[in-house]
């Protein structure tokens, strides 16, 4: 039943170009699954490790940056993407050992400095990232002689990368690495106690959301083919968050639809209502006061309930049934 | 991470050779300007019980937390097995074969009894590292969680979260993961506090079973539970250690009747 769903939901995903009619859904569609794995990302910190960062779009903005010059540069696309997404690791290395001196309040601070450290440079040093204007780049990737020119060619790939960011982290949070990670959020001087090295499960967990982060970056680029301080800003650090906290953090899927939730918000109620930011800050409202928990989470609660409350009068029904034949 | 083998090694051998099972000498720690732990002597033997008492505030838990590593101590050092483990990090220490429980009761209630006591055993094994394979198949870790559960009789309840656990079955727990690392030396810190006293009981049984190549030092502030438990006992009062000896020793001693039993 349950191989079933994950079957037919897959199926539903690829052939989305088929049924969505048109290729500004389809671009939708693109948009919704790399903010996906941006926020993924973030949720192996924020839900898993239980360390809020409010600088996440730095990394996505380093990578998408990083990228954008190479390529510019007349450097190769592999060549340009690996050398991004280890600029990207790098840079989360760097970010984790100044952040991970605190942790709570302290470690959303450091994060939230240095994400505006990253936007300042992005605005700022225009001969690195010409400021304001931002960075074209002209094309996209062809991997194996596959064009991704079109909306649906890019959807799929996006969807590859999405399904692999899954998976990894659906592999992760089954793990022993999964489970000491959770207990370090949970109760990190006991761990210290009972022998786990606190500060390096947490540095490992940021570096894997800071490789998904850059690999976000990548898909934002060769999206949009175009990056600019806009993207690297605290807004894009803060709704990446809220997708998490929205969706349900430390849930596999939460993310996943927190970021489908405001992409449709950003992108299609944008067009019917002039006022679709207050209508995505009165749904995160009433997400917090119904589901604190998140909608993943919350659905399950609710999906629960409801059968609990179906199954008795079920179950009486049938044995008062039986013997009056 | 493969020092854990090695150094448990390394520090069975030595303890064996010579000298106490934990030692610490000199040990001094204050917060601020208040002198927690002061000058405090202290040498368990391989195999010994040993109980610290003394009043609120005598500096116990915080003597455990020196021991352990989670405090660093202003002076002096901590020996184990013959090994000086002053500058060695806490977490390491549950490798060289320190394992402690706590008076404030610090589990994972989201998880299941299992799921906790499973977490014990990883935290000494290089397994916890390991990002690519199921936890749930780990049939031997598993089988060893089981089997740590069954020495606190709470193998019934293996598969209920924490959560919906009473007051005393955690407490069980904390020893269940306690015993599981295999420790050399075991610290218990006021594993009676809150109890029934049929769950305290319960506890008192347990913890008589332990094998006597575990060194135990308990903390207790209600002598009366543990006093039975004890081959020697150590007073705290503010910071320093006021008598040491044996059971009988301690309990006849003028400062002991007038510092903690009040008289």
């Amino acid at each position: 039943m349950r191989r079933l769903a994950l079957v037919a939901a897959l199926l539903a995903l690829a052939a989305l170009p088929l049924w969505a009619g048109g290729s500004f859904y389809v671009n939708i569609g693109s948009q919704i699954l790399l903010y996906a794995v941006f926020a993924l990302g973030i949720n192996v910190l924020v839900g898993y490790a239980g360390l809020v960062s409010l600088g996440h779009a730095g990394l996505l903005g380093i990578a998408a940056y990083a990228a954008a010059r190479l390529l510019n540069g007349g450097y190769g696309h592999l060549a340009a993407v690996a050398v991004a997404l280890v600029l990207t690791l790098a840079a989360a290395a760097l970010f984790a050992a100044l952040a991970l001196r605190g942790s709570g309040i302290g470690f959303v601070m450091i994060t939230l400095a240095i994400g505006q450290i990253v936007w300042g440079v992005a605005y700022r040093w225009i001969s690195i990232t010409n400021g304001d204007n931002g960075i074209s780049v002209s094309g996209r990737p062809s991997p194996l002689g596959l064009s991704l020119a079109s909306p649906a060619h890019f959807y799929w790939a996006t969807l590859a990368v999405f399904l692999v960011a899954l998976g990894s982290i659906a592999i992760l949070g089954a793990s022993p690495f999964g489970a000491s990670l959770r207990g370090t959020r949970d109760q990190p001087r006991r761990m210290a106690a009972l022998g786990y090295h606190v500060w390096m499960i947490r540095f490992l967990a940021f570096l894997l959301s800071g490789f998904w982060s850059g690999v976000a970056g990548l898909l934002f680029l060769y999206y949009n083919q175009f990056v600019s301080p806009q993207g690297v800003a605290l807004t894009a650090s803060a709704e990446a968050l809220l997708m998490v906290i929205a969706g349900g953090s430390g849930t596999l899927l939460g993310p996943v639809v927190g970021a489908a939730l405001v992409v449709v918000m950003k992108n299609v109620a944008s067009g019917y209502i002039e006022r679709w930011n207050f209508l995505l800050g009165a749904i995160f409202v009433a997400i917090v006061v119904f589901m604190p928990e998140g909608l993943v989470p919350g659905a399950a609660r609710l999906w629960r309930r409801a059968t609990v409350a179906w199954t008795p009068r079920a179950a009486v029904a049938a044995p008062g049934g039986r013997p009056a034949p | 991470m493969d020092a854990q083998g090695r150094g448990g090694r390394a520090g069975r051998a030595a303890g064996a050779v010579s000298g106490p099972a934990l030692a610490v000498r000199g040990l001094t720690k204050s917060f601020g300007g208040l002198l927690v732990t002061a000058r405090v002597d202290l040498a368990v033997e391989e195999g010994e019980r040993r109980l610290i008492i003394g009043p609120n505030g005598a500096g116990k838990t915080t003597l455990f937390n020196l021991v352990t590593g989670e405090l660093r101590p202003d002076e002096g050092t901590v020996t184990l097995l013959g090994r000086d483990i002053t500058r060695v990090p806490g977490r390491r220490r549950a490798h060289l074969g320190i394992s402690r429980t706590y008076q404030i009761i610090t589990l994972f209630p989201r998880d299941t009894l299992l799921r906790n006591v499973t977490l014990s055993l990883l935290g000494r094994s290089p397994l916890r590292w390991n990002p690519l394979v199921r936890l749930e198949r780990q049939g031997a870790l598993i089988a060893r969680a089981r089997e740590a559960l069954a020495r606190v009789g709470l193998e019934h309840l293996a598969e209920r979260p924490l959560a919906q656990t009473s007051y005393g079955e955690r407490r069980r727990v904390e020893i269940a993961m306690a015993l599981a690392q295999n420790p050399r030396v075991l610290l218990l810190d006021e594993p009676f506090a809150g109890l029934s006293i049929e769950e305290r009981r319960d506890v008192l049984h347990l913890v008589t079973r332990i094998p006597r190549n575990v060194t135990v030092v308990m903390i207790e502030h209600d002598m009366d539970v543990a006093l039975d438990f004890a081959e020697r006992i150590t007073v705290l009062h503010f910071g320093h250690v006021v008598v040491e000896g044996t059971r009988g020793e301690v309990v006849a001693h003028p400062r002991t009747r007038e510092i903690y039993l009040g008289e």
